[in-house]
């Protein structure tokens, strides 16, 4: 029962991508487009800034940052 | 060091905001033409007519085009979190990361899904079946776009949460609080309801096109009757919502009111600028007051202070709100050196001080009081154009439909003209009223707790004006892509009858 009902949801998938026209140049520029965003820019452009700190550090960092912003801008 | 913060809070807000705006072309036409479409695909199930199946196929198709070219686009909004606004990031917790995830979970699972139903299902499930995906696609869009509101509404009024000087993040104590706030309801209602126009005039703008090329004539009319009923009931609510959102501004955010209005100083039945001269006598007091009397204060009163604000308390000048902000940034280095001190005492006294103070602390950010407030021309220009295209697009949805009613709207080209070129302007207005949202709230990220030149990280600017640059590219091939392919499927029109 389970397998059927798989079976029949990956068939109703294959058969959609299968009967796609215009849908196939839309896949490739989402393919595209998250291809670039992922592997491009969020790696070479978007690293996350507090990354390689541990919680206590990133406390440590952001508190120091906010009390000098303040003071010593 | 200040001018390059300042150049990288410049250029770190510019990305944001094209960012923004650029994911801000998508979104509400697919909130938008998700319910024309849902409303035609309803007349094909009860009708059982083979016409509105055909009718609401084409719409979806462009549907489709736009959902493709727009997915993931606002995934850019997050990096840019945690890369420039690092220490936002940070100091916002768990408030900002909860609906963000409830957005995500339920993009993925409820979009993806019937998303895939309606493209793939016709004729493979039953028609109830495949209307329910239809209208649950839209639902789930519309249920995504709720978190996202209410992350944005808590920056414009933050509400429900509690600051915890130890991990320097706010931290929730109330999620109905941050997920049902007056300002998220309200900003939900005007956003959605205001997506829907723009489905609307792009539906209409588009069959109009149509009827100028003399083609389709029964879809173009259908089309367009339904889209001016969508946008004629939407442009009544969005009136509605749109009011009560401004009353919120008044109370919650009067600085950002009296940019809008370019009201310098206040005062007791003050009139509602339309453009230059032209006033409407003691409209603005009856709008942000309800009172026709009522007092509201101009850019130089907030500044000065003395007022009565919503609350009922005496508003503080500007100048006693920086001191005491700044008091706020001292009791929490207190803290934290006490902390490391293990000085429980000195712990308590200044956590004490900080939680006095804590409603200013922001403003200890803040080096001259002009820097509280925002862009006065940007502010006042944009609202205008929200407003004047708003009122604009009722008197155009009621046309429409008056004329829809006496059968003679395909006879009418100027009208079909003046359709066609509404399609942009209904974008524009779409855009103009979030650059009133956004830039009216300058120079907060958070109101009154964290201003952007704190929220930023410490980068160079030179980081963000290259990828500036790199998105500024991005986007416009993605968007010229959208643009082609949208005018191609539109000029092969719905498919033949069988």
């Amino acid at each position: 029962m389970i397998r059927q009902g798989t079976i029949g949801i990956w068939r109703f998938y294959r058969d959609g991508f299968r009967s796609m026209t215009l849908g196939r140049t839309l896949w490739a520029i989402i393919l595209i487009k998250l291809f670039i965003m992922f592997f491009i820019l969020k790696l070479f452009f978007f690293p996350s800034f507090l990354r390689d700190k541990s919680t206590e550090e990133k406390e440590d960092y952001v508190g120091n940052e906010l009390i000098e912003r303040a003071f010593h801008p | 060091m200040l001018d390059n913060l300042d150049a990288m809070t410049d250029w770190s807000r510019a990305q944001f905001a094209l960012t923004a705006m650029y994911h801000w072309l998508f979104v509400p036409l697919t909130l938008g033409m998700a319910v024309i479409m849902g409303v035609m695909e309803t007349r094909y199930v009860i009708s059982g007519q083979d016409f509105w199946k055909r009718t609401a196929r084409f719409w979806m198709r462009l549907f489709g085009i736009n959902f493709a070219i727009g997915i993931a686009t606002g995934l850019i909004l997050e990096f840019q979190f945690g890369t420039n606004w690092s220490n936002y990031s940070w100091f916002v917790g768990d408030i900002f990361g909860a609906p963000l995830a409830i957005e995500g979970i339920l993009a993925f699972f409820m979009e993806a899904t019937f998303i895939a139903v309606m493209f793939f299902g016709w004729d493979k499930v039953s028609r109830k079946f495949h209307l329910a995906s239809t209208w649950l696609t839209g639902l789930g869009a519309t249920l995504s776009a709720w978190w996202i509101l209410v992350a944005n509404s808590w920056m414009q009024y933050p509400v429900g949460m509690t600051f915890n000087p130890e991990t320097v993040r706010n931290e929730m104590v109330d999620f109905l609080a941050v997920a049902f706030s007056p300002v998220a309801v309200m900003k939900f209602l005007h956003t959605v309801l205001s997506s829907w126009i723009v489905g609307a005039v792009f539906v209409i703008g588009v069959s109009a096109w149509f009827l100028l090329k003399r083609r389709e004539k029964e879809f173009a009319l259908a089309s367009m009757k339904i889209a001016a009923y969508t946008g004629l009931f939407a442009s009544l609510l969005t009136l509605y919502s749109g009011d009560k959102s401004a009353y919120q501004v008044a109370q919650y955010q009067p600085m950002k009111l009296a940019a809008m209005e370019a009201l310098y100083e206040g005062g007791t039945r003050q009139p509602l600028t339309l453009v230059g001269e032209w006033k409407i006598p003691a409209m603005l007091s009856f709008l942000a007051t309800r009172n026709a009397d009522g007092y509201v204060p101009g850019i130089r009163n907030i500044l000065a202070g003395g007022h009565t604000a919503h609350n009922g308390a005496q508003a503080l000048p500007a100048t006693e709100k920086i001191a005491r902000g700044k008091t706020a940034i001292a009791a929490l280095s207190d803290f934290r050196q006490a902390q490391k001190d293990n000085d429980k005492e000195k712990m308590e006294k200044s956590r004490r001080t900080l939680e006095e103070n804590i409603p200013y602390f922001g403003y200890g950010y803040i080096h001259n009081p002009e820097d509280l407030v925002p862009n006065v021309w940007l502010s006042f220009w944009t609202f205008r154009i929200m407003v004047g295209f708003g009122i604009y697009f009722i008197a155009f949805f009621a046309l429409v439909l008056f004329l829809s009613r006496k059968k003679t709207l395909s006879e009418h080209r100027w009208l079909h003209r003046i359709a066609l070129w509404s399609i942009p302007c209904a974008f524009i207005a779409s855009q103009a009223g979030w650059v009133v949202s956004e830039v009216g709230r300058q120079p907060w990220a958070i109101q009154d707790m964290l201003p952007v030149n704190a929220a930023i990280s410490d980068l160079t600017s030179g980081t963000v004006q290259s990828t500036f640059f790199i998105f500024l590219a991005l986007f416009s091939v993605l968007f010229i892509a959208e643009i082609g392919i949208m005018i191609k499927a539109i000029q092969q029109g719905p498919e033949p009858e069988m």
